[in-house]
């Protein structure tokens, strides 16, 4: 599993100087004149979505930010393409709300998904359709000159040698790929991506991660719903983590691995005096060593006083870093958890 | 896409909000598109080529006139090509241009709905009540061509065998070969009040069932099936009220003097079909969950 620091979406280029999040938001007021241009990408609050006897999402709460690359994550059937239908306006909500910059798309209609682009589950098109046919009529239902820029999506999704074929014809990978062109018609501010890597190889996971990444440096808010616990990990810096149609965790991925990571791992150039100083400080544990570190627990303070205690007692403190929870092990440890 | 091309590709422009929307003109533009690249689009019209030619070819082979269900032009067949496509239409009105109509009618929403393909239309900019309507317009559309490209075929067919003679009429004048060819226009056109009927029938139930057989074959034993009703005793009296009956309304044109109650009443009786099945369609398609593919 890839130990890439969380958000490296984050990670723009000088010349997009602004925060995405504030960026985002001050173009969003800038384009929509009386619309709340404070309002987040997407806001769900109370969600309920009830199949008679089956609660498929049960009271989601989530916000995902301007400028955020949102994980959300969850086992088969915990409710997340359920959600996401309900965010796109397909499905209605047995309860609850869902607001897409403070649109909802169950009373606004088309109008909600404004600046809205994606897909749930696998994208669909025509098959007796070319791909190039496709996006024409998808672009004629986006309006507003889109049509004129299906050959720089084709280009972006590198399809522009097959979009003269049917998409009949199509291998999954591509029909994902055409699905990606079919949402950047649309130039959207948020996009929502269910699972975009499923069935692709390795390389075409590889090239999805880095063109949500790209898009993401261009200030697209990106909501993926995705089972590759290495992408999000990789892409994402904000996840929701869901379970039996509930939110089990949502918020910032870096503070999660953090809390349910298992401590610190303390390398010394004298191990026994430091595990000596460890053991006489009242909120420092030493749980043991591991790897040729001692495995230290505490909160940041304590670790703090520690290592000052450590260079006073002329121990060299040669490592001191926080060992992170993995994503796969917080996901598991959250999902598993009362099943 | 290549990793380098991912990354270095050139930016993608945020989209403005107050981007005009498309027009309900622009989704039905795009469903006949949709209709004109699929094959079973070319089943119907197929059939609407076929049947003319068919029965020109066996009268051609028989030689003689019949006179068959007592239909007046049988027995004129063979004096004007445009007895042919009054012959066609009597023929072909109470099934195979249902049929042919349910064949597109029954499957416009229920096909989408099957492919996943709803779902990718209803995530862009047209609300759903532009899309029903483009959907229903477009079914009553390939309805009136599948009825067209059989008038145009039995009337090219019966001339050519024929000629272009003037034709008799229900009440036994004869009228001129070019008002013959108007009054078959007409009685076509007249026809295509009950056509349509079935075709938004066929729309409703390709919305209820979200399965295109289901709506194909329930649309035609819909039509069909109901027109048993006035053998049941006591209901005779509904024969006037049903849609099988307003097949027949077209004949008032080629009568003399021209006998409008027939198409007047088929209208309203009509309209008492399609509206509800319309508005039921708009209804059903604006509230449901579009949650396969």
């Amino acid at each position: 599993m890839s130990e890439t620091p969380a958000a490296p979406a984050r990670e723009a280029p000088a010349s997009q100087a602004p925060p995405p999040a504030q960026h985002a938001s001050a173009a969003y007021a800038r384009r929509d004149g009386g619309i709340d241009g404070q309002a987040p990408p997407v806001l769900a609050r109370g969600l309920v979505k009830r199949y008679k006897e089956v609660l498929a999402v049960d009271h989601v709460d989530l916000e995902v930010r301007a400028g955020d690359v949102y994980g959300f994550l969850g086992p088969n059937g915990a409710g997340k393409t359920t959600t996401l239908r309900m965010a796109l306006g397909l499905i209605t909500p047995t309860e609850g709300t869902v607001e897409l910059f403070g649109r909802n798309p169950m009373r606004a209609g088309a109008a909600a998904l404004h600046g809205v682009a994606g897909f749930v589950e696998a994208p669909r098109f025509y098959p007796y359709l070319t791909g190039r046919g496709n996006l024409e009529l998808l672009a004629a239902l986006d309006g507003d000159g889109a049509g004129g820029r299906i050959d720089e999506v084709l280009d972006v999704v590198e399809l522009a040698p097959r979009a003269k074929h049917r998409v009949g014809g199509y291998s999954h990978g591509m029909r994902q790929r055409l699905g990606i062109a079919a949402a950047l018609l649309r130039r959207p501010r948020l996009l929502i991506l269910d699972e975009p890597a499923t069935g692709l190889d390795p390389a075409g996971m590889r090239d999805m991660r880095l063109l949500i990444r790209r898009l993401a440096g261009e200030k697209i808010t990106v909501l993926l719903s995705s089972h590759q616990l290495p992408e999000v990990q990789e892409l994402c810096d904000r996840v929701a983590i869901v379970n039996r149609g509930r939110i089990v965790y949502e918020g910032d991925l870096g503070d999660l691995r953090r809390q349910a990571g298992r401590g610190y791992g303390l390398h010394t150039d004298d191990d026994a005096r430091a595990r000596e100083i460890a053991d006489g400080m009242p909120d420092v544990e030493v749980s043991g060593q591991e790897q040729g570190a001692l495995r230290v627990h505490g909160p940041e303070e304590a670790i703090g006083a520690l290592s000052i205690a450590l260079g006073q007692a002329g121990v060299a403190i040669l490592a001191l870093s926080p060992e992170l929870a993995s994503l796969e092990d917080l996901f598991f440890r959250l999902t598993e958890e009362g099943t | 896409m290549s990793a380098a091309q991912a990354s270095t590709a050139p930016p993608i422009a945020v989209r403005s909000p107050r981007a005009r929307r498309p027009s309900t003109f622009t989704v039905l533009r795009l469903e006949l598109r949709k209709l004109r690249s699929q094959k079973r689009t070319y089943l119907g019209l197929g059939i609407a080529v076929l049947l003319p030619l068919i029965f020109v070819l066996a009268q051609l082979l028989r030689g003689h006139p019949s006179h068959a269900g007592g239909f007046i032009f049988f027995a004129h067949i063979t004096e004007s090509g445009l007895a042919t496509p009054v012959l066609i239409l009597f023929w072909a009105s109470p099934f195979f241009l249902p049929l042919i109509a349910s064949l597109v009618a029954g499957d416009v929403v229920a096909n989408e709905d099957g492919n996943g393909t709803l779902k990718t239309i209803l995530t862009r900019s047209v609300d759903r009540s532009q899309v029903i309507a483009a959907k229903a317009m477009t079914a009553v559309l390939y309805a009136a061509a599948g009825a067209f490209t059989m008038a145009v075929v039995a009337t090219l067919a019966g001339v050519a065998s024929w000629g272009f003679h003037p034709v008799i009429t229900f009440s036994g004048t004869v009228v001129s070969a070019p008002k013959g060819l108007l009054l078959v226009v007409a009685a076509y056109a007249v026809y295509l009040i009950p056509l349509a009927t079935v075709a938004s029938i066929g729309v409703m139930l390709s919305t209820l069932t979200r399965n295109s057989a289901a709506a194909v074959v329930g649309a035609l034993a819909f039509t069909l099936l109901l027109a048993l009703v006035k053998l049941i005793p006591g209901l005779e009296g509904a024969g006037p009220y049903l849609l099988f009956t307003q097949f027949q309304a077209w004949q008032g044109l080629l009568a003399t003097p021209t006998d409008w109650a027939p198409i007047l009443h088929s209208l309203w009786v009509c309209a008492l079909y399609a509206g509800p099945a319309l508005i039921a369609a708009y209804l059903i398609f604006l509230r449901r969950d579009v949650a396969g593919g």
